[in-house]
């Protein structure tokens, strides 16, 4: 267990350096994320241990953004000015995002299997 | 020997340890009372903490500051988490072999959607120019969207709220919307859950299933490349149009 933790979090930190040596326009936790993957195909499986640190992180994702999200109490003063352009704005924005991002993935898909023999 | 209540309290209060044993208490709870409540999306954990976590620093008058130093352990996870995400991105490779052409269209077309129709519809309802600048990156993941706000001019910390409020809306409607607008291929849901409410909205697709989980952990990552680099190049003309 302690080794797949390290593992995650020496990935973070190799991708956090190679964003900065090559001036990449990515987050560092993104770049780890294609470290880890590229090892993984290297590898050719997942190591049991990393399987089951990587679900029981994954399946409490939601608590991670709980600290932040608690910050809401210190943008109440900017929150209550704009609630109203802001509740729209997200909602109509996350929805049209998801409606188009659905369409887009099911047409394309489809069309892709069709293709083939 | 003396029995001192206010002196417990105080004790608890300034322990480095209590917004962490808070955040996992409350967040645990929450938990419960979702699955208790059928899961219905309604009940978002996220959303329910926040809320009761609010309340209790509210009434004890504990600064938000305070909060975070000690909870900071939980929101420093987040980067090892978006790491973790390689593994069911990799238990999709066969299929990703086969559809990459459609997965990455989908995630450039999906992320403009989201980019262009948060700063327009925000600024036709009036929205300051910083609200519209911190709204910019909402649907992508806290570390990135943060990053993305700080450099296009936005207010970091309100972004992270706004991700936040994203991705819960993500959660509570994404099913119903998906639904109604017919959109069954599980591979398709996940990506559409991914992009638009990032790692809020994939924790729903993981309850809907497993590739849809696999889908949205894939689309957290593409969505977050693509908006790190379509933000700053559109956010000029978005702002003035």
């Amino acid at each position: 267990m302690l080794g797949s933790i390290t593992v995650l979090v020496i990935c973070q930190l190799a991708g956090e350096a190679i964003v900065r040596l090559f001036g990449l326009p990515l987050p560092g936790p993104v770049a780890g994320m294609v470290i880890l993957f590229l090892g993984l195909v290297i590898r050719g499986r997942v190591p049991k241990s990393l399987d089951r640190v990587t679900r029981g992180i994954l399946g409490n994702l939601g608590l991670l953004f709980v600290p932040a999200s608690v910050g809401v109490m210190v943008q109440t003063d900017i929150l209550a000015a704009e609630a109203v352009p802001i509740t729209v704005a997200v909602l109509v924005s996350t929805l049209l995002t998801m409606v188009v991002s659905g369409l887009t993935m099911q047409l394309l898909d489809r069309k892709a299997r069709k293709d083939q023999p | 020997m003396s029995f001192d209540p206010r002196a417990a309290w105080e004790a608890i209060a300034g322990s480095p340890m209590f917004g962490l044993a808070l955040t996992l208490l409350v967040y645990q709870g929450a938990v419960w009372l979702f699955e208790r409540c059928g899961r219905r999306p309604a009940i978002n954990p996220v959303l329910v903490t926040m809320l009761v976590i609010i309340a209790i620093l509210s009434l004890s008058g504990i600064a938000y500051q305070t909060y975070f130093d000690s909870a900071k352990m939980v929101h420093l996870l987040l980067g090892p988490a978006t790491v973790a995400l390689a593994v069911p991105l990799y238990r999709q490779l066969p299929s990703l072999i086969r559809s990459w052409p459609a997965v990455l269209a989908t995630a450039v077309a999906g992320s403009a959607v989201a980019l262009i129709s948060v700063v327009v519809s925000a600024r036709l309802l009036g929205a300051s120019s910083l609200v519209q600048l911190s709204l910019a990156p909402k649907s992508v993941t806290t570390p990135i969207a943060m990053g993305v706000s700080e450099r296009i001019g936005g207010l970091p910390s309100l972004t992270a709220v706004l991700v936040v409020l994203t991705g819960v809306a993500g959660a509570i409607f994404g099913s119903w919307i998906l639904t109604l607008v017919r959109v069954r291929s599980p591979a398709a849901r996940g990506l559409a859950f991914g992009i638009s409410a990032h790692a809020i909205g994939t924790t729903r697709a993981f309850q809907e299933g497993e590739t849809q989980g696999a889908y949205a952990g894939l689309a957290i990552g593409l969505a977050g490349i693509v908006t790190a680099i379509l933000t700053p190049l559109l956010i000029g003309w978005l702002t003035q149009i």
